[in-house]
């Protein structure tokens, strides 16, 4: 799939920084609102974004988040540097979550992040490398699905 | 101009000014404004000449703002003794809205949480900024509304009067309850006029009496609690007895809390209610007494009646059998209307956005607020919107060099010409000029 942006946007993540945590997506919210596209995609996107944000900075050390588009689609994608996952096929179910006790304390940790994007995109990939990082690509189509 | 939390005031001409479509009508500028330059427009007292008769519909924030000792009705004959013909109390009012959100609540099963639409600037804050959550707002209508449209028709079937010789003006905590009123959407309103706090308070206090006890006591006797909850943040939660509910106040909270929902999180939480002024109604910016102050004041109130199991409220059959006949609920939705995109063309706004980030690269990024904008980032935008131009950053020296060279060259080439002219002019006018 080869596509031209015109619009390319990448923001850092820090792992394990709480504070900030979210504030990307809601950038990212910001820009997809100001050039008027639809609303219900805006929505999809700031979940799917918020949940992938929140995994890097829940389980990596650092990553980047980098929100591309066009008049016919956008696409979000994230690398990290950070353990990796070592089954995404277990990993993308309902419910699985290697969450801690602490992060659940907060309120994470229902193992529905990674399931909840792949419900609100077109596309979802999640590529992972045990010991380096994962890295996602996460595609919402702005007109009718199909030939980008 | 930087406390407008959606960046919607802009100076203009040493003047400030408003942006309409991004205006909340929360209040936040009026509070904070050192020059008075904001000045909501409320109705004075005068305009209660214009009615036979006219009846105050007191906001429950209103009771907070004398001594402990005097309860409501003090204050409502004390409002008939400053010139109305009557003053109604709105807090039984706002007690039986909260018996049909209960209803409301025990009947739902739409996208949650539920949001309270008690303080109208959030309503509108949804409407501009979250559109996506304008189906989460409860459909139940206000009990100022509710109120004005009961007294009108109750008094003109009593008086034999017509419904427009008879005035209702609301007594408000805060200006954007006014400016709900003064422009009503396509539900028919009944408010006449609005009266703020501030303004009724002087006149009031010069006519307030102290209670004896036995008065003390029958007064209490007679406070609705539902209602009273309505003026502070949190008193509907204790009032109402409802376990899920998130409190929220201060618009920076609530901005906070609807990114949240619109998230998809707080799924969990039945309803929220959040009032844009801190500490909810009594923290309005047209009120008088110090908001932490008067926030106590009720909860000490709610208190007394908890412990003295006073209630005071509507008979709760008449209020779910009238809730069943939807006596309650709006008869429209609410609308969103979301904040203009840069362009209707996806592609343009596109072309747009990028060139805001470039300037905005190009700017200081200080948000000095010379240039009439809040920030740094709010001023790239109106370049690109067309609102303003760059060379109005004093920052900007390049461009505002280039546009003043410019001119300058412009100015030239017109003198040039005009000498050119002035050879040719007969001499008659050339000597008048000479004069
Ligand atoms: N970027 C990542 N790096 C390493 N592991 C990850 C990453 N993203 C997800 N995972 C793994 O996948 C699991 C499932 O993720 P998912 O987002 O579905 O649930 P969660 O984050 O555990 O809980 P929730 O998202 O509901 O708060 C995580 O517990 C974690 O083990
Ligand atoms: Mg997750």
């Amino acid at each position: 799939m080869v596509s031209r942006y015109d619009f390319s946007r990448t923001f850092e993540i820090k792992g394990r920084d709480f504070n900030k945590a979210g504030s990307i997506s809601i950038n990212i919210k910001e820009i997809l609102k100001e050039l008027g596209i639809d609303q219900g995609i805006v929505r999809r996107a700031a979940i799917a974004s918020y949940e992938a944000e929140m995994n890097i900075v829940m389980y990596a050390n650092k990553g980047e988040m980098t929100l591309r588009l066009n008049p016919e689609v956008i696409r979000i994608t994230l690398e990290d540097e950070g353990p990796g996952i070592e089954n995404i096929e277990i990993a993308m179910q309902e419910g699985y979550t290697t969450a801690t006790d602490e992060i659940r304390e907060m309120g994470f940790g229902a193992g529905m992040g990674l399931p909840n994007i792949k419900k609100n995109a077109d596309i979802f990939e999640l590529k992972s490398t045990v010991g380096k990082g994962t890295s996602y690509n996460i595609v919402f189509y702005l007109n009718s699905k199909g030939d980008v | 101009m930087r406390v407008c939390p959606t960046q919607a005031i802009r100076i203009r001409n040493g003047k400030a000014t408003i942006l309409e479509e991004k205006c909340i009508d929360c209040g936040e500028c009026i509070t904070i404004c050192p020059n008075e330059a904001i000045v909501a427009l409320t109705d004075p007292l005068g305009e209660r000449s214009k009615f036979k008769y006219t009846v105050a519909i007191p906001s429950p924030a209103l009771y907070a703002q004398f001594g402990r000792s005097i309860l409501p009705d003090k204050i409502l004959t004390g409002l008939k003794k400053i010139g109305f013909d009557d003053a109604h109390d709105l807090a039984i009012t706002c007690g039986d809205t909260s018996l049909a959100i209960e209803h409301f609540l025990d009947e739902y099963n739409g996208p949650k949480p539920l949001i309270s639409n008690c303080c109208p600037s959030v309503v509108n804050l949804i409407q501009v900024r979250y559109p996506q959550l304008v189906d989460h707002i409860i459909p139940i209508k206000l009990p100022k509304r509710l109120a004005a449209k009961e007294i009108k028709e109750k008094k003109s079937k009593e008086l034999g009067l017509k419904l427009d010789e008879i005035g209702t003006f609301y007594i408000t905590p805060c200006p954007v309850k006014m400016i709900a009123i003064k422009q009503p959407s396509s539900e028919e309103c009944y408010i006449d006029g609005v009266i703020s706090i501030a303004d009724i308070y002087a006149p009031l206090l010069s006519v307030l009496e102290c209670e004896d006890e036995d008065d003390y006591r029958k007064s209490l006797e007679s406070v609705c609690i539902l209602g009273i909850g309505w003026a502070v943040a949190g008193g509907m939660h204790r009032t109402q007895k409802l376990k899920n509910i998130l409190d929220v106040s201060g618009i920076t909270e609530i901005i906070k809390t609807f990114d949240d929902i619109e998230r998809g999180k707080l799924q969990n939480i039945d309803l929220v209610v959040a009032y844009t002024c801190p500490q909810g109604c009594v923290g309005g910016s047209l009120t008088v007494e110090n908001r932490y102050i008067s926030y106590n004041k009720i909860i000490q109130l709610l208190e007394t009646l908890e412990e003295e199991n006073i209630e005071a409220c509507r008979d709760k059959r008449e209020i779910r059998e009238r809730y069943h006949q939807k006596y309650f609920h709006l008869q429209q939705k609410y609308e969103p209307r979301p904040i203009r995109a840069l362009d209707e063309d996806l592609g343009k706004a596109i072309e747009k956005r990028n060139k805001k980030e470039k300037i905005y690269d190009s700017l200081p990024k200080i948000d000095c607020g010379i240039c009439g904008a809040p920030t740094c980032l709010t001023f790239a935008e109106d370049v690109v919107r067309g609102d303003t131009r760059l060379s109005d950053c004093i920052f900007n020296v390049p461009s505002r060099f280039k546009e003043l060279t410019g001119e300058l060259s412009k100015l030239m080439d017109t003198f040039d010409s005009m000498r050119k002219d002035e050879g040719r002019k007969p001499g008659r006018e050339r000597r008048r000029e000479n004069l």
